[in-house]
């Protein structure tokens, strides 16, 4: 099929970093089932540096793919370099996704840094809340 | 690798002899209906030819057919006539179903701008309107009565004769899209109290961007493309003789083949559905019975259907989903809403519709295909891992 580039049919064929992290130090889900994308993402961190990552992702190719890429995106790199990740990237990383498929990748972006607040949260750890998507109010999370 | 064709709700094989009809139109016979000489007039008496097929195929005289671009062109025009001649006498009322095509819903949309009242019947959980819904409904103002002869993604069969019946009875005027029915259900329109019939060639190995619409003598039409004088008037535009012709040689075909194809579709159909009912929690939408011969359709709980489809293709099946993302828009199916299924059931739908071609080893290869594809995408679905961990409870038992 055509609607996707190589990259993102071959990230989608062969996602990596799919799975759970048994007491994952952050965990963060995002989106819901009603919009048809849910993704969920555990981190293992170890001195600020995500050490290990997988996901899993109830959705359609652009999610999967996009889950695959973003986890491959931020393994072994520092949490800030993690929550510097944007959407944008995850789909230039991808040749590409189509425009009503980019709000897929919206939600691997929103999964990660959800995963670093909740083990910002379990630590302790204080942290500025304006970097973090407002999961209350925002139409992916408002279960 | 064998391509192995499932999607034959959304198109068929042009058939060989529809394109045999139609190629001499393109080539030698290429006059113009509307010319008086005689290389026009070939093509006129083939478009009269091809008229009269058609009407005997639906049980009715050839000035009843009206050719159109195609199935939604003839929904239109059926919905618009009737509307603008129930707003002549003050009616504007018109009943219909939640569940038909967008070429119907957004035309009622339309007309609901324009100060229509629409009644949009809702749907049973298995698919199916009733003639006492629709009779229950009908009203003074009531100019309309449009309900689909069979349902494109859950295949489910409506009672039209008695659909009909009440229309007739009542004096309202009784439109069918029979885009889906035309070509594989026996259909006789005067029998059956049908005022309006839509339909499409590409639907029954005929050429697309072709259809036509019956109507009943004495009804009048509105004209939506205007200019020249063809099809009475109704429907400017120089006549595409040739995909007319396949049209009719395509409907000759498939009443011809009917009575043999119905029975070995309904087999291949049943094995389908028995294989893949075997998936737990799983659940066929629409009703088991009264449903087009080549049509299944699925939900299959913690998976998405777009990721569903593209795995599929890898394994060479082509067939259809209602989830949102195959639909570009946020929201799944209106259909799969309509019989009930909610929101996250309704994304893991899979429409897998057949046609004389497939095969019973076909039917065993795609059981096995989607088993495997629906297990593999469950085990990174982190919806499945909820419901399976009792987390969550499953919505199909
Ligand atoms: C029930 C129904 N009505 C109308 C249409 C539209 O037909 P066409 O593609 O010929 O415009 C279709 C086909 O998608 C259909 O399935
Ligand atoms: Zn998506």
């Amino acid at each position: 099929m055509a609607l996707y580039s190589e990259k993102v049919m071959e990230h989608f064929r062969n996602p990596r970093n799919v799975g759970v992290i048994e007491n994952a130090d952050g965990v963060g889900e995002v989106g819901n089932a009603k919009c048809g994308d849910i993704m969920k993402i555990y981190l293992k961190i170890e001195k600020d540096i995500i050490a290990d990552v997988k996901f899993e992702t109830f959705g359609c190719g652009s999610a999967i793919a996009s889950s695959s890429m973003a986890t491959e995106l931020i393994k072994g790199k520092p949490l800030s370099e993690a929550l510097a990740l944007t959407n944008k990237a995850v789909a230039e990383a991808l040749d590409g996704l189509p425009a009503h498929k980019l709000h897929c990748s919206v939600l691997a972006e929103e999964a990660i840094k959800r995963a670093i607040q909740d083990y910002y949260e379990k630590n302790g750890i204080v942290y500025d809340k304006k970097q973090f998507p407002d999961c209350e109010n925002c139409e992916h999370c408002s279960k | 690798m064998k391509e192995i064709y499932l999607d034959n709700a959304a198109t068929t094989r042009t058939s060989a002899a529809a394109i045999k009809a139609a190629l001499p139109y393109m080539d030698s016979l290429y006059g113009n209906p509307s010319s008086l000489h005689s290389a026009g007039q070939r093509a006129a008496e083939a478009l009269a030819e091809a008229r009269g097929r058609i009407a005997g195929r639906l049980g009715c005289e050839a000035r009843e057919i009206f050719f159109t671009s195609g199935g939604s062109e003839a929904d239109n025009q059926a919905i618009l006539s009737a509307a603008a001649m129930g707003a002549r006498k003050g009616k504007r009322h018109i009943v219909s179903t939640a569940f038909e095509h967008h070429a119907v819903l957004h035309t009622l949309e339309k007309l609901r701008k324009d100060g229509f009242d629409i009644t949009l019947l809702p749907v049973s959980e298995r698919g199916l309107v009733t003639a006492k819904q629709v009779e229950d409904a009908i009203r003074s103002d009531t100019c309309l009565v449009s309900v689909m002869y069979a349902n494109n993604e859950i295949g489910t069969v409506q009672p039209i004769a008695e659909i009909g019946g009440v229309c007739r009875d009542k004096g309202v005027i009784f439109h069918t899209d029979g885009v889906q029915a035309v070509g594989h259900l026996p259909i006789d329109v005067k029998k059956e109290n049908i005022d309006m019939l839509s339909l499409s060639a590409h639907k029954f190995h005929g050429p697309k961007g072709v259809g036509a619409l019956y109507v009943r003598k004495g009804i009048p039409l509105a004209t939506l493309i205007e200019g020249g004088a063809q099809e009475r008037g109704k429907r400017a535009g120089t006549e595409n003789v040739p995909a007319i012709v396949g049209m009719a040689a395509a409907l000759d075909e498939a009443c011809e083949n009917m009575r043999r194809a119905t029975p070995k579709l309904i087999k291949l159909r049943d094995r389908l559905i028995d294989g893949l009912s075997a998936i737990p929690h799983s659940v066929l939408n629409g009703d088991r019975d009264k449903r087009l011969p080549a049509n299944v359709s699925f939900c299959f709980e913690g998976i998405e259907g777009e990721s569903l489809l593209l795995l599929l293709d890898d394994k060479g099946i082509c067939a259809s989903s209602g989830s949102a993302c195959t639909s570009g828009s946020l929201d799944p199916s209106h259909v799969l809403l309509a019989i009930g299924r909610v929101h996250d059931i309704a994304h893991g739908s899979l429409r897998l519709t057949l046609s004389d071609e497939n095969t019973e080893e076909e039917m065993e290869y795609t059981i096995e295909a989607v088993k495997e594809v629906v297990a593999y995408l469950r085990g990174m679905s982190p919806v499945w891992r909820d419901t399976t961990s009792g987390k969550k409870e499953f919505i199909i038992k």
